[in-house]
């Protein structure tokens, strides 16, 4: 290689390093900031802010949905198995919204319930089949194993 | 002259003329290829691939946004190699080939960002989020953009590749933090389904994965017919004085002189 090519080689090999130790440093930073949301233990444990709007994240409880007939709202439990928090929520649930569903809310705590804003399911990254996620029920059942054990556990 | 570390036949491509060529022979197959494997992969995916247990049939448009959001990362991989070659090397066709990715590239990002909003809206309920993936893949796009204008916004088209080509460089960083943003932060956008190194450990059935890979097949052989043929036209516009170009667009050897008005 001829040394006009070695040196802009060299220049721009050092331009992108210095640029890759500044991204790396600015998404370590981010790493320890960016919470996008809190658990149900932490707002148990006073982490989450009192007053501001906040985003609370969990699995939907079992048997926890209830709906308030003639309206759009709907009363269900947020837990991540350890500590669990009402919520009450007016408004259209999206398709992914279910039983043992990891969810994330917004709004702010009211006297122990959480009064969200908005309501958005997570999925969980997991695609099959109506009669292949019945028979893996079944089997379950079977067997006893929890319905939510297997799948839906990445919160 | 420097001894040369490269085949003879890659110095034989690298010239304009030849590349042309080879380029105009290639590209009907790919493309034809291209479409074949679509059509394949679009009826298993949208006709013989059962429904999802848990989305129904709206599942389906990973057949399109998980193939986008892949291309949308290869093509910016893609266009920051030739961009290294076009910056060290200045070799004309490596400019060529990096500038004429980013219009590819940001086309199949922005369908990625159109379709995977499209889905977000009824399965998670809400259009857009300001995640770690979504966030970082705008950021994609908008790097593709600053490419393209970059490119431009110069005068000399050849100082306007490189310079674009040293911003598609540095932009690189953002292809690990799209890759891994949803292992490294709390997104709403779910984690990786189909698992490359480890199979067994994808979290989709066979049915619905062969339509995917298709159609991910398919989006590249798009993709390499694309580029080739718009290299094509970026050399002619480029090399437009040259004289390979007059007898290719006059069909006979220029004249070597002026005819007189």
């Amino acid at each position: 290689m001829n040394p006009v090519r070695k040196r802009r080689l060299i220049i721009t090999l050092l331009i992108l390093g210095a640029v890759a130790v500044a991204t790396g440093l600015s998404v370590f930073a981010l790493q320890r900031n960016m919470t996008y949301l809190y658990s149900p233990s932490e707002v148990d444990a006073g982490k989450a802010p009192d007053g501001h709007p906040f985003r609370l994240g969990g699995i939907v409880k079992e048997g926890s949905i209830r709906r308030v007939p003639g309206t759009l709202t709907t009363d269900f439990v947020i837990t991540d198995r350890f500590q669990s928090i009402p919520v009450t929520y007016t408004g259209i649930l999206p398709d992914l919204f279910r039983v043992g569903q990891s969810t994330i809310t917004t709004g702010t705590m009211d006297n122990g319930t959480f009064v969200a804003k908005t309501v958005l399911a997570k999925h969980d990254a997991t695609y099959m089949p109506p009669q292949v996620a019945q028979a893996i029920a079944k089997a379950k059942q079977e067997h006893r194993i929890p319905p939510d054990a297997g799948h839906g556990g990445s919160q | 002259m420097s001894r040369s570390y490269l085949p003879h036949w890659m110095h034989w491509l690298g010239s304009p003329p030849n590349f042309y060529r080879f380029a105009g022979t290639l590209r009907p197959w790919l493309m034809a290829l291209a479409l074949a494997s679509a059509a394949i992969g679009l009826y298993g995916g949208l006709v013989l691939a059962p429904p999802d247990y848990q989305q129904g049939d709206a599942y389906r448009i990973i057949f399109i946004h998980v193939p986008s959001a892949w291309m949308s990362l290869f093509i910016y991989a893609t266009m920051a190699v030739a961009g290294l070659i076009a910056l060290v090397w200045r070799v004309k066709l490596a400019e060529v080939i990096a500038m004429e990715c980013a219009p590819t590239g940001a086309a199949f990002t922005f369908i990625t960002l159109a379709t995977g909003s499209l889905w977000g809206k009824p399965m998670w309920g809400t259009w857009w989020t300001w995640d770690a993936r979504l966030t970082s893949e705008l950021v994609l796009l908008f790097l593709y953009l600053g490419v393209i204008g970059l490119c431009n916004a110069f005068e000399d088209r050849r100082r306007g590749a490189r310079a674009a080509s040293l911003l598609a460089l540095v932009g690189i960083v953002n292809l690990p933090i799209v890759h891994y943003s949803v292992q490294w932060w709390n997104t709403l956008h779910q984690g990786t389904t189909v698992d490359f190194l480890d199979p067994a450990r994808s979290s989709i059935a066979a049915p619905m994965l062969w339509p995917l890979l298709v159609m991910a097949l398919a989006t590249h052989l798009y993709f390499f017919a694309s580029i080739l043929g718009r290299a094509r036209t970026g050399l002619l516009s480029l090399e437009s004085g040259k004289q390979w170009v007059r007898t290719l667009v006059d069909g006979q050897p220029a004249p070597t002189m002026e005819a007189p008005t």
